[in-house]
């Protein structure tokens, strides 16, 4: 996994920055379930998504571009779609070292690929306005079981501070490595490996013994086994109409859809 | 950067139906894995499993160049597994992957449900049962705990594999006869660098703190090889069910024969009509899917008759 471990919350004022994140989260997943049915060859009913998605980036200050830019992420996934420009019949549009191209499969692709970009611009607009705390509480009142929140409550407590200490393994072992343009270095592949396990056994165990510390510390400030969060505010009907705003965008966009262009 | 995006399966390439599916199938597990570990999580669980789901996550930034430009690194359920017991690896991996999902994007939100099963659920019981089969076959000894856990480790990583290109094919995104040789080809490799990792961290943990790598207790392993067995069945099933043989069944064939087929009633409630599912094109892919959620209620009642017979006996005999 070459991604940087960073956050991608960004901290803003703006409407949807404030909106309840429990409707965030709802609306969200609405959203990505009404891309993902819509209608392989409805090209304008994608166009529409992107527009509503983007004019959400706009209301939360994210720019219309960047979003559309940082979704590219999922795309080197698509390989594994990539067989269906040959494998689907249709009419041959051009051959790539001998194998036919189909328009039906290239618009089976496409609409792959543009689905999955335009389901990630929705997954990071929530990620992107909505702190990791909100997102928890928000999860835990749409009744995620208690004890996975306070595992991933925790998990997200030290998620960063044993990537600091996973980059410093690395760190020392790079310092140790010697290597030179065009000259392979280090032992046997057996070897690289071992090395690489006795890190990730070390960082373990460093993981194990914090723990332990953790768990010290938490009993000595009265933890019994229940993690204590205030309550949850009341659900305001104005957060729900604002919710419901994209959805009926999305609900025309699906019908003229399914009606037209389906 | 390739190969562990292809089992991180973004939104888009699963249909709804499948990726309901697998929120299906996740609940489900992790909903028995919540009720299996409640009696062994004291609180002194908690801090434990949430700061070992962080670990995962770092752990699996550590790489090792293999050749090619490409790297090898750890996906981690088998090693949890071993280490913790497979109900709270669930845990553990459900949660990483979760995070992964929403936070980082890595995974789709519709597709969690599979992602979660594939990654979290296959990868940590075929680990955890190829180990538990190793130190069960060789004894104690560290040698059995390596061998079992280098064989869970690959084991896992391919199962995962199978079952990610198994659901992109049912999805129609990718066909079987080109996504199963890929994935299970490019992991085979992958599942090797998974294998070395997992037993490198092992032997680093048997030399420092030796205590950490008893076996889990049996609160912690309770049922699993069931689990994996049903797991590992409904994989064997899927994957040879197209290839079953397309005439009726016997009974169907002498109802046939005598024509009092035509008098048999149909279901009140036909859940899976001729097991085929209804919005699936595909003749090959709707048996696959009509397998596996047929091994799945078996499985479920197989495993509820289980129980029921456990706790009579229990009742019978005073103690467990």
């Amino acid at each position: 996994m070459n991604f940087s471990l960073q956050e991608r919350y960004r901290a803003g004022d703006s409407l949807l920055h404030r909106l309840d994140p429990r409707i965030k989260v709802v609306v969200t997943l609405v959203l990505i379930v009404g891309i993902v049915m819509t209608p392989s060859a409805a090209w304008p009913a994608y166009a529409l998504l992107w527009v509503l998605l983007g004019g959400l980036a706009l209301l939360g200050r994210l720019g219309f571009w960047r979003l559309a830019r940082t979704a590219g992420l999922a795309l080197p996934f698509s390989l594994a779609a990539a067989t269906l420009m040959f494998t689907t019949p249709g009419n041959e549009v051009l051959r790539v070292f001998g194998l036919v191209v189909s328009d039906a499969g290239l618009a089976r692709f496409a609409a792959v690929l543009l689905k999955s970009w335009l389901a990630v611009q929705a997954a990071l607009l929530l990620a992107m306005t909505t702190p990791f705390t909100d997102l928890l509480w928000a999860l835990a009142s749409l009744r995620l079981p208690q004890t996975l929140v306070a595992i991933i409550g925790l998990m997200y407590r030290y998620l960063f501070t044993l990537r600091d200490e996973a980059e410093r393994l690395m760190r020392a072992r790079a310092a140790r490595s010697g290597s030179a343009a065009n000259h392979r270095s280090g032992g046997s592949l057996g070897w690289r490996a071992r090395v690489a396990g006795g890190m990730v056994g070390s960082l373990f165990l460093r993981s194990y013994e914090r723990s332990e510390r953790v768990y010290a510390a938490m009993l000595a400030r009265g933890y019994t086994g229940r993690m204590r969060a205030l309550d949850p505010p009341p659900l305001r009907w104005q957060a729900v109409v604002l919710g419901g705003v994209p959805l009926a965008a999305l609900a025309i966009i699906q019908l003229l859809a399914a009606r037209w262009w389906a | 950067m390739l190969p562990i995006l292809a089992l991180h399966i973004p939104d888009g390439f699963l249909s709804v139906p499948v990726a309901a599916a697998g929120w299906l199938m996740m609940l489900v597990l992790v909903g028995v894995a919540l009720r299996q570990t409640r009696d062994q999580l004291g609180e002194r669980q908690i801090p434990l499993m949430g700061i070992l789901a962080a670990f995962v996550f770092a752990a699996q930034m550590i790489n090792f160049p293999v050749a090619g430009g490409t790297s090898g690194h750890l996906i981690g359920g088998a090693l949890v597994a071993v280490l913790l017991g497979p109900w709270a690896a669930v845990l553990v991996m459900t949660s990483v992957v979760g995070v992964q999902a929403l936070l980082f994007q890595d995974g789709g939100l519709l597709a969690l449900g599979f992602n979660v099963v594939n990654m979290g659920i296959i990868s940590a019981f075929v680990g955890y049962a190829a180990y538990a089969f190793a130190r069960r076959m060789m004894g104690e000894t560290f040698a059995a705990t390596a061998v079992g856990a280098a064989a869970g480790a690959w084991l896992g990583v391919e199962a995962a594999a199978i079952a990610t290109a198994l659901q992109l094919a049912i999805s129609g995104t990718s066909p079987l006869d080109v996504a199963l040789p890929a994935m299970a080809g490019v992991h085979a490799l992958i599942g090797i660098g998974e294998a070395l990792i997992t037993v490198g961290a092992l032997a680093f943990i048997r030399q420092t703190r030796p205590d950490l790598l008893g076996q889990p207790g049996r609160a912690a392993t309770r049922g699993a090889g069931w689990v994996a067995a049903g797991l590992l069945i409904a994989l064997a099933v899927t994957l040879v069910s197209p290839l079953a043989d397309p005439n009726p069944d016997g009974l169907e064939r002498v109802a046939e024969d005598h024509g009092f087929i035509e008098a048999a009633q149909p279901p009140a409630y036909e859940i899976l009509p001729d097991y085929t599912i209804p919005f699936i094109e595909d003749a090959a892919l709707t048996t696959i899917v009509s397998g596996i959620i047929g091994v799945l209620i078996v499985g479920g009642i197989g495993f509820g008759l289980a129980r029921l017979a456990v706790s009579r006996r229990k009742e019978t005999t005073g103690a467990g």
